[in-house]
This record gives C-alpha cells, structure tokens and sequence, in this order.
C-alpha cells in the first residue's frame, strides 16, 4: 500500500514538474537547439544567397574549404590572441579591484557601482567610446600620451594590426573585468578570517599568505572565470564590430567575427553555417568542462 | 608600526583613487564629449574640460536622428524580455528547487549550456524562419529571441534564491487548507519577490544591451533599437562623434539609474548564480 502511495508520488512529481519547466524547456529547444540543428545542417550544403537556385549538398567541402583556407587559420590565431590577452589583463585588474573591494570597507559601494557601471552599458557603446578614444588625430589617448612624452607623435591605433587588437582587447577588459571582481570578491569573502590570522601568527608575509592562502582557495571560482572568459572570447562581437569591423586586413577578425562575414557580408550561408558549427562544438566543450568543474565543487 | 600602519593606508587609497580614474574615465569622456560645442570636438589638444558646454548634440540625435523611436523600441523589447521571463522563469526554478522528477539533474545542465549557446549559429535559421512567420521587424521577432538569452541565468538566479526559504512555509500552508499551487501563490512568491526583482534587473539590462540579434532580426529603421541605430550612425566619411556620444549617454543614462539604485541586488544576482552549484 505505501509502495503504491509513494509510486503515485513520483507519478505526479514528475507531471507536475515538467509542466512547470515546460515552457522553459520548449522554448529553449524550439528557439535554441532546432536552429542549431538546420545551421548544421546548412553547414553540408552549397547555399549562397544571392545564388539561391543552386542550394544543392556537398558533404563536407564547406569544412575542407574552411580548414585548408589561410584565413581561417588566421583568426582562430586571432581569437587565441585576443583570449589570452583579455584574459591576463582582465584577471590581473579583477583580482585588483576585488581586493580593493576587501579592504576597503568605507567606499564599498562607491566602487562597487563604478564596477557595474562598464558591465551593464552595451557592448557597441563600449566600442564606439574606445574607438573615439584611440582615434589618431581626435582621440584622447594620442593626446594624453603626447602630453608626458611617451610619444611624439600620433600613433594610429586602428588602423595597425596589433595596436587594433590591442584597443579591442582594452574594451573587452574595461567591460568584462567588473564581472570578474565581483567574482573573486564573493569567492575571497568565503575565506574564513582565522585563516588569515593563524597565518599572521606563523609570520607569513603578505606575498606568501596571497599564494599560499588566497589564490588555492579562490581555485573553484578562478577556473569558472577562465572558463566563462574562454568563451566570452569565443563570443565576442559588438565590441570588434564597433571598433575595428574585424580590420585591419582581418587582423582583429576572431572566428565568430568571420562566421558573421561569410554568413551576413559575403551571404556565403554553407560556409558561414560551417564556421558556426565549428564556434558551437567549441562552445560545446567548454560548457561541459564547466559542468563538471561545477561537480566537483560540490 | 603605526607610521607603517598610516602608508599602507594611503597606498590603498592612491590605489582605490586610480582604480576608480581608470572606470570613471571612459564614462567621464562620453558625457564631456556630448555635452561640448560642436567646433570644440575637433581642437586640438582637446579640452578634458569643457570651456563652454553645448547642448546641441542632443538636439541633432532627438531631432535629426529621431532616437526617441528607438529609445521606445528598446524599452519595450527590454520590459517584454523582463515580463516574459520572469513568467517562465519562476515556475521553472520552482520545479528545480522543491520537485523532484526525473532526469532533474541532465535538464538543468541543459539549461545551464543553454546559456552559452552561440548566437551565430542561431541567427541565420532564425532569421528565414522568422521571415516566413512575418516576425522579422516586429516587437514579438525581438523579444522571443532575447528571452532564450536572459532565461538560462534568470532560472539559475532564481533557483539560488528559491533554495534559501525554508519548505515548512509551504507544508503549514498546505496543512492549512491550500493546495499546491495557492500554497506557492500565497508563500513562495511573495518571499522570492527579493529574488524575482534582482532576476528583472538583470534580464533588463540583458536585453538592452542584446545586439546581434537586433542587428539582423530588423531591417526597417523604425523598428531599430537604441544600440543597433548608435551602431549605425557613421556615414561612409564621418563619424558623428558628438551625436553618438549624446546617443551613447541617453542609452546608457537609464541603466545607469538603475545600476546605482539596486547596485546590491545585481552583485548579489550576479555571483549567486554563477558560483552556487
């Protein structure tokens, strides 16, 4: 009879659950996994837009074009560069501004609205303020480093290879970086505070308490930040739109970037489609890296 | 030791000082940018303050630019996304907390890659889809594909904060006569209403912000939101630095405000979904 009762339970806890997810999860996979699913599908085929009568299979010759193309070499180059880079930097300032968050305790929300501030305005204003900034004859940043002599003269950010990447690096890190303090901020707030003091007492230094303390401690959040950073690079795209459209010659064309090119630009939807089948397996790896590091912090 | 105690101190703050130069700055230079004469923007050196301030930048994005258009648009794209999915949201994130049904676990990994699902591979079938359902270039074409991108992180947001209330709310409802679901109505929801809101800020800010989808879901100028038609503001010459930058202030004023209002529920919104398992 219990055996019964407890069977029904399980009956109705599950009717009832996934009629609650049930909106959720249609939407996510009608709106999300089907369009997926026809991208690769497109990815096997000759579709270009303005030759629409020609739609016709070609296995995997889209990927063989792609893969023995120099162009695709060249910006999956560019988005390791431009992840490594972002990452460095936007690591290195997180992890400033989060300690700044912890030992300030008076300007704690002074500083943590100006952190949100860069994370909530859109990514294309973010681009199109970095880009008037860099800009060789208007901007300030010629200007301001003329003024102490760093330079002499202009530098034209934009319109060199790796001074581009350099500018569209710096917009990504003065956006993303906020996300990354408040991160390391709430992972340091979980550090008991006998910790530090049992480590003050042994006479640790501050240098030896930071790696031997807090950065094995922070290990968890710091390998969701690399994650979520590897494909926050993976993803970009309003900021390299507004700054640089990918240029100078494709130097700062990350792979998304030239998905979008094929698909939008040249209306190549075969090539286009398989370039975003590549993004999305990547993505793909990524998410299920991160799943598991979620399961073992439990 | 206390003269150590003292420079440590001011260290600090010369290095909360410079921190906070280097966030404000980028910020500080738009709004100067829009607010100068237009014969100013050009002179060089540039004036990092203003010696006479102009409001004519405004005026030219408010009226040769129509952004007012724009600016409606994108207020009802971001509030629809926002109602939208709260609405599917909240029942979703109840189901994950309080039942269990099976494979629980697998869909809410589901989920939780569904966040980072690439837009790029998304968009071009989307597009001829919505093409042939007469959506492209209407409010419902722009908010369907937003709320896949605020739903993800709102359902884990909102089940972080659904585990913290105590299930006892729930059964002494019930042991008094509600059934299941006015048990939610009169307990859960009223306690999450804290939880709900940081979930609406966050998916507000989300879909303002949300470009790639604008940018190729919309054809018709009238129907652009505020990013999408900043985006397009350069001619093939120029680039109408002032106007975008008054542009660039208006979108971004009311984020702002809302930044600064519930800057402690957004932190907390943030981090307790990301870092909660």
């Amino acid at each position: 009879m219990k055996k019964f009762k407890s069977l029904r339970k399980t009956t109705r806890d599950n009717v009832v659950g996934y009629s609650m997810i049930l909106p959720a999860l249609l939407l996510l996979v009608v709106i999300g996994i089907v369009p997926i699913i026809i991208t690769v599908s497109y990815s096997f085929q000759y579709k270009v837009l303005t030759d629409p009568l020609d739609t016709h299979f070609v296995g995997l010759d889209n990927y063989v074009t792609l893969l023995s193309s120099e162009l695709f070499w060249e910006v999956l180059l560019n988005t390791v560069v431009f992840a490594v880079l972002s990452m460095v930097i936007e690591l290195v300032i997180g992890f400033i501004g989060a300690m700044l968050m912890n030992s300030a305790k008076k300007f704690v929300g002074v500083i943590r609205t100006a952190v949100l501030i860069p994370w909530a305005i859109p990514g294309i204003i973010i681009a199109y303020m970095f880009s008037f900034m860099f800009n060789d004859q208007l901007g300030v940043v010629n200007q301001l480093l003329q003024t102490v002599h760093l330079i002499d003269a202009p530098v034209s950010w934009l319109t060199n290879g790796s001074t581009a990447m350099l500018a569209v690096v710096l917009a990504d890190a003065w956006k993303q970086f906020p996300y990354i303090s408040l991160m390391i901020f709430a992972g340091l707030q979980t550090i008991p505070k006998d910790v530090y003091e049992a480590a003050q007492i042994d006479g640790a230094g501050k240098v030896a308490t930071f790696f031997r303390i807090t950065l094995p401690n922070l290990k968890g959040i710091l390998l969701i930040v690399l994650l979520f950073r590897t494909m926050g690079a993976i993803r970009i795209f309003d900021i390299i739109f507004g700054i640089t459209g990918g240029g100078p010659a494709n130097s700062t064309a990350t792979l998304l970037f030239q998905a979008y090119k094929y698909l939008f630009g040249d209306m190549n939807f075969g090539l286009g489609s398989a370039l975003s089948t590549i993004i999305t397996i990547l993505i793909l790896i990524c998410s299920f890296v991160y799943i598991k590091v979620l399961k073992t912090d439990d | 030791m206390q003269k150590k105690n003292r420079i440590a101190k001011i260290l600090g703050i010369i290095g909360i000082a410079i921190f906070l130069v280097v966030i404000v700055f980028p910020f500080y230079w738009l709004i100067i940018t829009s607010v100068k004469d237009p014969a100013d923007i050009s002179l060089i050196p540039t004036e990092l303050w203003p010696s006479r301030f102009s409001g004519a930048f405004y005026e030219s994005v408010f009226v040769e630019h129509h952004l007012m258009t724009y600016v409606v648009n994108s207020v009802i794209v971001a509030v629809g996304t926002m109602i939208v999915t709260i609405v599917i949201a909240f029942p979703a994130a109840y189901a994950f907390s309080r039942i269990n049904f099976k494979f629980k676990k697998a869909v809410k990994n589901f989920i939780l890659v569904a966040n980072m699902f690439p837009i790029i591979a998304i968009v071009t079938p989307m597009f001829i889809i919505f093409k042939n359902m007469h959506l492209v270039n209407t409010y419902a074409g722009l908010i369907i594909p937003s709320v896949i991108i605020t739903l993800p992180m709102s359902i884990w947001t909102l089940i972080a904060f659904i585990d913290t209330l105590p299930y006892e709310l729930e059964e002494s409802a019930m042991i008094d006569g509600c059934s299941k679901i006015q048990a939610i109505f009169r307990t859960v929801l009223p306690l999450s209403a804290p939880g709900i809101f940081t979930t609406a800020i966050i998916a507000f800010i989300t879909a303002w912000n949300e470009f790639m989808f604008a940018l190729i879901l919309v054809t018709k100028d009238a129907m652009r939101t505020v990013p999408i038609a900043i985006s397009l503001f350069p001619g093939q010459y120029t680039v109408p630095w002032g106007d975008m930058s008054a542009a660039s202030v208006v979108a971004t004023i009311p984020i702002v405000i809302v930044v600064l209002i519930f800057q402690k529920k957004i932190v907390s919104g943030l981090t307790s979904g990301a870092v909660k398992g």
